[in-house]
């Protein structure tokens, strides 16, 4: 018997919000955080906004010790930091004492590409052959798994501490992951999460690929266009999202706030075959995926009222849109309401998935639909597939049982999890 | 034993003390990991703070005689004078 799994603490470090209460009103009133990185024109970037949380320099002493900040490059694990410990307090937790190790408690929390700063540092000095100026802390941010690693000593975690990485099919592939070590009863509360380092070391390829939007940048708000007939590439972003899941009754037992309820979902991946590639979805796996997430959670495609797409303004949106209404069997007015949080952060990554689901968490919880941004011109093959109004511009404030959320990635893989408003 | 430099290491080791450690707990005699329970990944941050303070350069067989603060004074006394 699989065990009912809740969540119960949520952390986010979003380019539009750092912590939950900046972060609910901004996408309640849809503001966004995509900002001009001159950084980034000085460097000759096509794109030059991105999304990149704002940390006041005073708040990073509640999450390092002194040591821990002297040489601390690693964005990545700044807000994975601050995402994790947040949903870690947030859920009631304490922090445990120095001679305790919390068993029943883990950790996946996925990355991409962790500690590029710090990683460029280390090989100016390694050619300059001072390998020696390295220091010890050089590993512990570059190794990607030094996000787990720094949240598992906060914490105290004895559990399963890991990080998972599948490109920006991550932050929810890390949600379904945790969700089931769970349910078959291997753990009790997992963190799980995702974050992303900033910078042009990180988004340089992706400028490279021309997959980003360089016809915005003196417009940086509007810049993020998903499902746009407009819309050619994405905007940059990064940052981190997190949520403790946790077993039912440890969540009674205990009087925790609870969220909302994870039912499951299905990770696969289209193989590169068919239309799929290293860069492009195969829509037969996508379909496929979706239909096992509801199968896996028992959800009749009928009982989605919301889904928080991938949605990230390549100009794959409307392949997207297909592929969820072909998969649920839903279309016109019939369809879900369908939003993409990227319009306002950019596309953070391997931190999106999480960032967005704590999106949808919040959705479930406040009852409430956010309103998609820069969102006046839907391209046309949407609307041929999808009535204008589930595609909502302005946040609707309506009651939501049943949320999808999606994410999809580099080399093919996807991931679909499905929330439920919590009742008994 | 020179003072400033006593001074100068106490500073530097500083940082790297654990929470219940604190910077009067130094002696000359401290071992840095088994009494300052310092942790040993940092004793190579120890010695390039160290070097950039008395601008030396401490070799790794040296690095091995640091096991204490007065061994660590010493090696230091050598290299400045």
């Amino acid at each position: 018997m699989k065990k009912r799994v809740v969540v119960t603490g949520l952390g986010v470090c979003a380019p539009n919000g750092v912590g939950i209460p900046a972060f609910t009103k901004s996408i309640k009133e849809g503001i966004s955080g995509i900002q001009f990185r001159q950084e980034l024109a000085d460097l000759n970037f096509g794109c030059q906004i991105a999304g990149q949380p704002q940390i006041p320099e005073d708040l990073l002493s509640s999450y390092f010790t002194p040591l821990q900040l002297r040489d601390l490059e690693a964005t990545g694990i700044v807000y994975g930091m601050i995402a994790g410990v947040d949903a870690w307090k947030d859920a009631g937790l304490t922090v445990t004492d120095k001679e305790t190790v919390d068993y029943d408690s883990g950790i996946i929390f996925g990355t991409s590409l962790l500690g590029a700063e710090k990683f460029r540092k280390a090989i100016y000095l390694t050619d300059e052959g001072k390998v020696k100026r390295l220091g010890s802390t050089t590993v512990i941010q570059t190794m990607a798994s030094g996000i787990s690693a720094y949240l598992g000593g906060y914490l105290g975690c004895g559990n399963q501490v890991t990080t998972n990485s599948s490109a920006c099919t991550t932050g929810t592939e890390s949600i379904l992951m945790g969700y089931e070590r769970i349910a078959n009863g291997q753990a009790i509360r997992m963190l799980v999460g995702g974050c992303n380092d900033s910078g042009p070391y990180i988004w340089g390829g992706f400028d490279a690929m021309r997959v980003l939007n360089k016809k915005h940048n003196d417009q940086p708000e509007l810049g993020s266009r998903p499902m746009q007939s407009d819309a050619g590439g994405f905007v940059p972003g990064s940052g981190a999202g997190a949520l403790v899941l946790e077993s039912l009754e440890s969540a009674i037992a205990r009087e925790a706030t609870i969220y909302a309820e994870i039912l499951g979902g299905a990770v696969n991946s289209g193989g590169q075959r068919q239309a799929g590639s290293m860069t492009a979805p195969n829509s037969v796996a996508v379909q496929r995926c979706i239909k096992d997430a509801l199968q896996y959670a028992n959800v009749h495609p009928d009982s989605i009222d919301t889904i928080n797409g991938h949605l990230t303004a390549t100009g794959m949106c409307p392949t997207e849109v297909k592929n969820w209404s072909e998969a649920l069997g839903r279309a016109g007015k019939d369809f879900p309401y369908i939003n993409s949080l990227k319009s306002m952060t950019g596309h953070c990554l391997a931190a999106a998935g999480s960032i967005e689901s704590v999106a949808t968490v919040l959705e479930l919880s406040e009852g409430m639909v956010f309103g998609n941004v820069n969102c006046d011109d839907i391209h046309e093959d949407i609307l041929t597939i999808v009535d204008q109004e589930r595609i909502p511009n302005k946040t609707i404030h309506t009651e939501i049982k049943v949320a999808a959320k999606a994410s999809f990635g580099f080399g093919d893989v996807n991931c679909c999890i499905l929330l439920k408003k919590y009742d008994i | 034993m020179n003072t400033d430099n006593y001074e100068a290491l106490k500073t530097i080791i500083k940082i790297y003390l654990p929470e219940d450690v604190s910077v009067d707990d130094i002696t000359p005699n401290s071992h840095l990991i088994n009494e300052l329970n310092i942790n040993s990944a940092n004793l190579v941050d120890v010695v390039l703070d160290v070097e950039d303070h008395f601008d030396i350069t401490i070799e790794d067989d040296e690095i091995e005689k640091m096991d204490t603060v007065a061994s660590a004074l010493e090696i230091i006394g050598q290299k400045v004078n």
